[in-house]
């Protein structure tokens, strides 16, 4: 034991003497941590809330009854199950608006409520009383009474005019969710007598069998591990986790070269501890126990960090999801023990796979080793031939997968494979180049420079690695966002026609405005909207429905279609189908899909396929009096008018006066166009975020690697130095060299970042989208990206650059001196 | 008598080690002729070392004056130095200090050709007489001792200097090796015609110069 005290405490001196590099290992640590957790701790919070919302009384955490068309069905059929022993509970859902902000609005029957709804709030038994009989009880969670600035007792008015029950808080509520009782939620949707579903308690007992009771009414759904929202998010999720991945392998590089560069230089003390008798093993143990407890700490500190950079994001990941998904995210970060301790071992784990290769050398370490010459040049370019196999093996897995996979997965590994082989096959790519530049070097400094740098490339090409890969994503990322932008703002045009959007408190409002509105001349039509929601395949899915007008005829985007499409919608018995459910079903134009109705199932042709960016449900767009053929129960309160440009302002007052509308339900085409791209851009910010992060990690990983170069390079630079170069024209040298390695990398990340931008747009938006973006090609982006990278090298470079400008002749001097 | 090359009056030097101020040089005169090649012995410590770099203008000394020929060295600043050493000396250490990315070809070539002094013929010459010709296309790693001193000493006169410096250049290499390699500079320095001032703890290689002068408590003795 004291033995191992004894070494470790040799060991540890080493970084006493090199507080640079212990500090560089640590950063290292601290960042792959730190990135890592971050984005954990988001996918964590992100989950939590989802399965907060699959427990909410009746989510899929449940077994239920529904009815096979996806309607509402007689409260009849609850009565006649439960009397035949089936342990149902009812559940009415709808939406509801307060304050022009719409909520999901749940009823239920607390009697017969099972008590094995997953985690639900139940309400309390001297509670029924209060919450059955008026004027009720309206339970909410934490964040919705703060969003909707309410105390708790108020009572809150609907859009409708109706009075609300008093508020109340229940903690494990999900956000934007109410609950009231069955019957206060049939008057408040108008649907009385009507049920959603019929929660299935596990009771046990004899029960008929389900036809026998519901005919052919009702079908029962298992309860299903991975939620809807689970199902349409996972994408989202699985992009953080790509990031929060490549941030950790980036903050690795920085801990294989600030390990590998410590080692090296603690050889001669690892053979002395050695010859004076401590065994391979133990040096061996103490080794991994000194790193794991650096590990240990860093860990921590990176563990904190991630906290933060979770905290910072949260407010734009929860934006991202209620805009893209409508799922809600509380804004405040809870985070369970599990988290501490998988931060913890992803340290251990990063640090020890970092030294993996220099612990195995010291394993095998030779006692009385010799000080061989290193002929670094074949060794080097036995180095770079086993790299290059490797890049080989690495490109030829990702042209596999992306011939074979099918699945986002597979796009993720495609990515993944690829840019593994271009950071294994940086070096020799670099080494190429440099050896180019030594052949066409005429002059002695220019001869040295390009020769020193392929010298430097091994102890460069991790940092050169970590910038490659930074600057890939970036490219990729960025240009995939632009493409991304470019197209949806053409989208949006299309899509947002109409001059003027409305949304009216109910049908009788909404019937009101349209008699209003056909008396003002400014209006040249009122175009209106309907909505019904319904299941495809399993899947949920939205119906769109548009009237017969020019507006949608000359604007709205379709990406394939038949010829006179619009016109082929008006008997009802076509559809244009979006690209997503297009995708998902493998429909084509001139296809034929059956649609569940109320009144049975509605056959429809498919007579176009149209782009419907950022709705993560399938769609698809029929004639707006088909539509309330159909489904004649949906709200009629949308309306899109068309308006004389001038006159639209004071159309738009006159409509608030009048009907006391307010900013959310009426509002013109601009307004609608800022709002859907300041949630576009929100979606995106955390992308820029975590790229920005990548990226100041791979400065970091350059600047570490040239600060632990520095020291190393003396016995290089003195000589120059005596022979007469000055220490400016050296560290001017130095800084040209970083960046002139720094250039080379960007020249070669800029195509692979446009093939990342190409995985992305045409394999895993498809995948994890359903839709496909076309490739623009930005060079202005790339130019500032290079820009960027540039400056990165010059940061990296600068504080070692500026040590060599300023180095006091003694250090250089003792490179040559014996004695004084 | 024609002024000597290298002349030295006065010198003085101290470092502060450990909180404490240690004199190593104090008052040194020398001159060095012309042609002239010159052994400076001494105790470990005395400062030969010391003397060489600041020579050199490796360092800066604290008093006193060094001339080579009309240039003052104690008077240059670090792109004056740096000239003095690339086009008017030659260095040649113990560790040899080649540049290991370069080949022994480019080492060869690397001050000569930066200074803008380069020669071919004499280039040719130096590597005949040093016997460099078949590892012309190798890198140092792949030299022995001997081998790289040669190159280093090839470097060091490629330029053509007034004033050959060298530092314990035997250090590291075995007695024959280190006979011929002395035996080669002596004759190469003679054949440029320039000074040579070597550093050595060898009585014996001292004696094959032309004077030998020792240091001792920081004062030539």
């Amino acid at each position: 034991m004291k033995r191992a005290l004894w070494t470790l405490a040799v060991l540890l001196s080493h970084w006493r003497r090199h507080p640079m590099q212990l500090a560089t290992l640590l950063i290292g640590l601290i960042s792959a941590t730190a990135l890592w957790s971050g984005v954990q701790a988001l996918n964590q919070q992100a989950r939590t809330s989802y399965d907060r919302a699959a427990a909410t009384f009746g989510g899929t955490r449940t077994a239920m009854l529904a009815a096979r068309n996806g309607a509402s069905f007689p409260q009849r059929l609850f009565v006649d199950l439960r009397r035949a022993g089936w342990p149902v509970s009812p559940v009415l859902e709808g939406a509801i608006q307060i304050e022009g902000r719409s909520f999901r609005l749940l009823g239920v029957e607390p009697v017969t409520l099972p008590a094995e709804v997953g985690n639900a709030p139940a309400v309390g038994r001297d509670d029924f009383r209060a919450f059955m009989t008026p004027p009720g009880m309206m339970l909410v969670a934490p964040e919705t009474l703060a969003d909707l600035k309410f105390t708790e007792g108020a009572r809150p008015q609907a859009n409708g005019g109706a009075l609300l029950p008093p508020l109340r808080v229940q903690p494990n509520l999900v956000p934007g969710v109410l609950v009231v009782d069955i019957g206060v939620a049939q008057d408040l949707l108008k649907m009385p007598d009507q049920v959603s579903r019929l929660l299935i308690g596990k009771a046990a007992g004899n029960r008929p069998p389900l036809e026998s009771i519901a005919g052919d009414q009702l079908r029962l759904i298992e309860p299903d591990a991975e939620t809807d929202l689970e199902r349409l998010t996972d994408s989202f999720h699985l992009n953080l986790t790509a990031f929060g991945l490549l941030s950790f392998f980036v903050g690795l590089f920085i801990v294989n070269s600030a390990i590998g560069l410590a080692f090296e230089q603690r050889l001669p003390v690892l053979r002395t501890l050695r010859a004076c008798g401590v065994s391979a093993r133990m040096l061996n143990a103490v080794l991994v126990l000194e790193l794991v407890s650096l590990a240990f700490f860093a860990g921590l500190v990176g563990l904190v960090c991630g906290y933060f950079i979770a905290g910072a994001l949260l407010p734009d990941v929860a934006a991202s999801l209620r805009g893209l998904y409508g799922a809600q995210i509380p804004g405040q970060l809870t985070l369970k023990r599990q988290w501490w301790f998988a931060g913890i071992a992803i340290s251990i784990f990063g640090a020890l796979a970092a030294a993996a290769a220099s612990l195995t050398k010291a394993l095998r370490m030779p006692l009385l080793a010799t000080a061989q010459p290193f002929a670094w040049q074949q060794a080097q370019r036995r180095w770079l031939a086993w790299q290059s196999a490797a890049a080989l093996v690495a490109f030829a897995m990702a042209a596999g997968l992306l011939w074979f996979g099918d699945s986002l997965i597979a796009g993720f590994a495609v990515l993944a494979a690829l840019m593994l082989g271009a950071a294994l096959i940086l070096p020799m790519f670099l080494e190429l180049m440099l050896s180019l530049g030594q052949r066409f070097a005429q002059m002695p400094v220019s001869t040295w420079f390009w020769a020193d740098s392929r010298q430097q490339l091994s102890g460069l090409s991790l940092a050169l690695m970590a910038l490659l890969l930074a600057l890939a994503v970036n490219v990729g990322v960025s240009t995939m966002v632009e493409s991304f932008n470019r197209t949806f703002v053409v989208w949006l045009d299309g899509r947002l026609a109409a001059d003027v959007y409305i949304s009216a408190a109910n049908d009788d409002q909404a019937h009101e405005m349209k008699a209003w509105l056909r008396e003002r001349p400014e209006v040249e039509a009122i175009l209106p909207g309907g909505r019904a929601d319904t299941q495809l395949a399993g899947a949920p899915i939205e119906v769109l429905g548009l009237p017969d007008h020019a507006t949608y005829r000359d604007n709205w985007p379709l990406l394939e279609s038949v010829g006179d499409a619009w016109r082929k919608l008006r008997p009802g018995n076509a559809a244009l189908v979006s690209e997503q459910l297009a995708r998902r079903l493998n429909l084509s134009v001139g296809d034929r899909i059956e649609v569940p109705a109320p009144g049975g199932n509605w056959p429809l042709e498919v007579v176009g396929i149209y782009a419907d960016y950022g709705n993560p449900k399938g769609q698809i767009t029929v004639n707006f009096a088909a539509l309330t053929r159909r489904f004649p129960e949906i709200p009629l309160t949308r309306m899109g008018l068309r308006v004389t440009p001038p006159k639209i302002p004071a159309l738009i007052s006159a409509l608030q006066e009048k009907f006391a509308l307010d900013n959310r339900n009426v509002a013109d085409q601009a307004t609608m166009k800022a709002e859907s791209k300041r949630i576009f851009n929100r979606t995106f910010s955390v992308t820029a975020a975590l790229n920005a992060f990548t990226l100041g990690v791979a400065g970091v990983a350059l600047l570490t690697s040239l600060l632990t170069l520095a020291n190393s390079r003396l016995p290089q630079l003195a000589p120059l130095w005596a022979i007469g170069l000055t220490r400016r024209q050296l560290a001017a040298i130095e800084l040209l060299k970083t960046m002139s390695m720094a250039l080379i990398t960007t020249i070669f990340a800029l195509p692979l970042g446009l093939l990342v931008a190409w995985c992305l747009l045409a394999v895993v938006n498809v995948k994890a989208f359903g839709w496909r973006l076309p490739f623009h090609l930005f060079p202005l982006q790339l130019l500032w990206l290079t820009g960027v990278a540039m400056a990165a090298a010059v940061a990296a470079s600068a504080l070692p650059v500026i040590r060599l400008a300023r180095m006091q002749p003694a250090s250089l001097i003792r490179i040559f001196a014996n004695e004084r | 008598m024609t002024d000597p090359l290298l002349q030295i009056v006065g010198l003085t030097k101290s470092y502060r080690t450990a909180g404490e101020q240690v004199a190593v040089l104090r008052g040194v005169n020398l001159a060095v002729a012309a042609g002239e090649s010159v052994a400076l012995t001494g105790e470990s410590g005395s400062g030969k070392s010391t003397l060489l770099h600041l020579i050199a203008g490796l360092d800066a000394a604290d008093g006193g004056e060094i001339r080579l020929a009309e240039l003052q060295v104690s008077e240059l600043g670090d792109a004056g130095r740096a000239e003095l050493r690339r086009d008017r000396l030659g260095l040649v250490f113990q560790q040899f200090n080649l540049i290991p990315s370069l080949t022994v070809e480019d080492n060869l070539t690397f001050q000569s050709r930066i200074a803008g002094r380069h020669d071919a013929a004499w280039h040719r010459e130096l590597v005949e007489r040093l016997g460099l010709g078949t590892f012309l296309k190798r890198y140092p790693e792949q030299l022995s001792g001997g081998q790289q001193q040669r190159v280093a000493i090839g470097r060091a006169l490629a330029v053509k200097p007034l004033l050959l410096l060298a530092d314990e250049p035997t250090g590291n290499l075995d007695e024959d090796t280190a006979d011929e390699v002395l035996a080669l500079a002596r004759d190469l320095v003679t054949r440029s015609g320039c000074g040579f001032l070597m550093v050595t703890h060898s009585a014996r290689l001292a004696a094959t110069l032309d004077r030998r002068v020792n240091l001792h408590a920081g004062v030539i003795a």
